[in-house]
């Protein structure tokens, strides 16, 4: 049986199901079992109503789903990687919840690079009004590739999302995102850019707001050696009385190079928008380079927005602090580095993700302690 | 430091079981000598040595120091965001005892262990996990640098301006903090501005320090003279030193 068959086997049995429910001692068959006791238990039976697949099985399960958003919010024109990703995706993730649906469990979707190929992944993630859901996005991979990932979230009213992208490809490869997210009213969408890995990066999430929404778009960074890790960012304030916030924070060692760009559009009819951005880095040696740029464009009169970035290094006397209290030079820093990238993995609402997050930043830091010891 | 010449006579040993206090104007010295025990690269030794319990103490790096038992309280102690309190004495406990081959302490012994320590010092036990003296007042940070000696239980300890901006309420708790830590093999340097912090420590030895010297030592009496005549004629005694 093909993938798609036995998706589209279950999904009619999942109908059949929801329709009828639990049998009844009403009914001839089950006169003198009663199963409610299986039904009040609150353990979780039915698999929620929510179809998870492949885009490509998608294309055949969903086609009027696919036709309603595929394409309809990440923009060939102003991305050329975009229109590469359009011309030739031929698989990625379809993630589609209906309305009113609490989905407990995280999604995670593993994406693996292999040596010598290029691929360009598709997904759509589509989340029916008053529903949530939380899902995470890995990218890993081995030796030298080309990842070109275009993702479509489309959050409707009054739903709750939260993303999260793990970025850890090979130190070879190359990695290009873009990640664009449709706000229906009153909807509330966060977003976690991690980026730990690649040789080059670049990462557009962008998220239009309507009215009365909260978007929240944060960041982390840790690049080292010869990286080269780039994050544009843009909100588009289209409605009045939506929230963002947004706080990227960089942490640059070796002779690597980050880039933030942060963008905020407030339309002429956004009044009351409160956006709030922030960028902080810790350059940790003397050849890394970040460059950091908010952009605002601000067109309604009643708004309130802020911006701030800051560059700087490890603090000295926090060191000392630590080394005159029996912690080793090398724990003190990672503990310093930790603290400071704490406050984005922190803000990630979900527990396993945040673990896993603080074991590969740890990792990650011992990866660039080897790396400057085998340059030095 | 900056190429300026900051301590130039300083002789001093300090036996196990005893309680030195080395008082100064600002700018005398007292905290540089400190900073310099504790192993601060601000400052370079260009003269001199320090023993510690027989090894050369300038070889050692700071945190080899403070698992060989030395224990600096901070005069102006550094707020660490993102840093919990009770991560940090973990770690900076559990080094001490790994270095004495000893083991490390379980959650549970730990936690024990510092709820008794911190109820010596009156401290909120909500303090532990908040960020290292983030946000705390000037009282909370000395006393949080105190907390900290009791938790790690130095054989050296130099307080270096403990008493400063102290109520007497907080100077109180602090002094007491400090004195149930008074024992046989353990060693405690108090360095202070002021004689009142020294009616709540009792030392057994007070050393004057003017211009980076050691000008006078004596015992406790020493530190009441200098509460009446002050300072002054203590810089006249460090020039005609010279």
């Amino acid at each position: 049986m093909r993938a798609t068959e036995l998706a589209g086997l279950r999904q009619r049995a999942a109908e059949i199901f929801r329709a009828r429910g639990f049998p009844t001692t009403h009914d001839e068959e089950w006169r003198f079992t009663n199963v409610a006791a299986i039904a009040k238990a609150d353990l979780p039976i039915a698999a929620p109503k929510v179809s998870c697949h492949s885009l490509r099985a998608a294309l055949e399960l969903h086609p009027e789903l696919i036709d309603e958003h595929l394409g309809r919010y990440a923009s060939n024109d102003s991305n050329p990687f975009v229109a590469l990703n359009t011309a030739n995706f031929e698989d990625g993730a379809f993630l589609h919840v209906p309305k009113n649906t609490i989905v407990d469990e995280p999604v995670w979707v593993d994406f693996t690079g292999v040596s010598g190929h290029a691929t360009h992944q598709r997904n759509l993630i589509v989340v029916g009004a008053g529903s949530q859901v939380r899902v995470v996005e890995r990218y890993t991979g081995a030796g030298r590739y080309f990842t070109n990932a275009v993702t479509e979230i489309v959050v409707g009213e009054n739903a709750t999302v939260e993303h999260v992208k793990l970025e850890e490809e090979s130190p070879d490869s190359f990695h290009i995102a873009t990640i664009q997210v449709q706000q229906a009213r009153d909807s509330n969408f966060k977003a976690h850019n991690i980026s730990l890995g690649g040789l080059l990066v670049r990462n557009d999430v962008n998220a239009v707001l309507s009215t009365g929404c909260e978007g929240t778009l944060n960041g982390l960074y840790l690049t080292k050696g010869n990286q080269h890790v780039d994050n544009h960012t843009a909100l588009d304030h289209a409605a009045p009385h939506a929230a963002s916030h947004e706080l990227y924070k960089g942490i640059m060692d070796g002779a690597s190079s980050a880039v933030f760009n942060g963008k905020i559009l407030v339309r002429k009819d956004a009044q009351k928008t409160d956006a709030k951005q922030t960028n902080k880095n810790l350059v940790l040696s003397e050849n890394a380079v970040i460059n950091t740029k908010p952009e605002l464009q601000i067109l309604a009169d009643d708004v309130r927005c802020t911006h701030g970035a800051t560059v700087g290094q490890l603090d000295e006397e926090a060191l000392f602090y630590l080394r005159a209290r029996g912690i080793g030079q090398i724990e003190a820093r990672d503990l310093l580095i930790y603290a400071f990238a704490r406050d984005v993995i922190d803000r990630v609402g979900i527990p396993s993700v945040r673990e896993y997050l603080e074991k590969a930043l740890f990792e990650s830091l011992e990866d660039s302690r080897r790396l400057a010891g085998a340059a030095s | 430091m900056g190429g300026k010449e900051i301590l130039r006579g300083i002789n001093l040993t300090v036996n196990p079981g005893e309680v030195h206090a080395i008082m100064g104007p600002n700018g005398s010295g007292k905290s540089t000598l400190a900073q310099v025990i504790a192993g601060r690269d601000l400052y370079t030794v260009t003269k001199g040595e320090v023993i510690y319990q027989g090894q050369d103490l300038l070889a050692l790096a700071p945190e080899e120091r403070a698992q060989e038992g030395i224990f600096l309280a901070f005069q102006y102690p550094v707020e660490i965001p993102g840093v919990s309190n009770l991560y940090f004495l973990k770690a900076a406990l559990n080094a001490g005892r790994k270095k004495k081959g000893e083991p490390e302490l379980d959650a549970m012994e730990f936690l024990s262990l510092v709820r008794q320590k911190i109820a010596l010092m009156e401290m909120e036990e909500s303090l532990l996990n908040r960020s290292v003296n983030a946000g705390f007042s000037g009282g909370e940070k000395k006393r949080n640098e105190i907390f900290q000696m009791a938790v790690l239980e130095p054989r050296l300890a130099l307080l270096d301006e403990t008493d400063s901006g102290l109520d007497i309420d907080a100077l109180k708790i602090v002094s007491n903090g400090v004195n149930t830590l008074r024992g046989e093999d353990r060693a405690i340097v108090v360095i202070t501005q002021y004689q009142r912090l020294l009616n709540h420590i009792v030392p057994d030895y007070v050393h004057v320090l003017a211009e980076g010297r050691i000008v006078r030592s004596g015992d406790k009496s020493l530190a009441l003279t200098l509460e009446e005549s002050g300072y002054a004629g203590i810089e006249e005694l460090a020039e005609t030193a010279q």
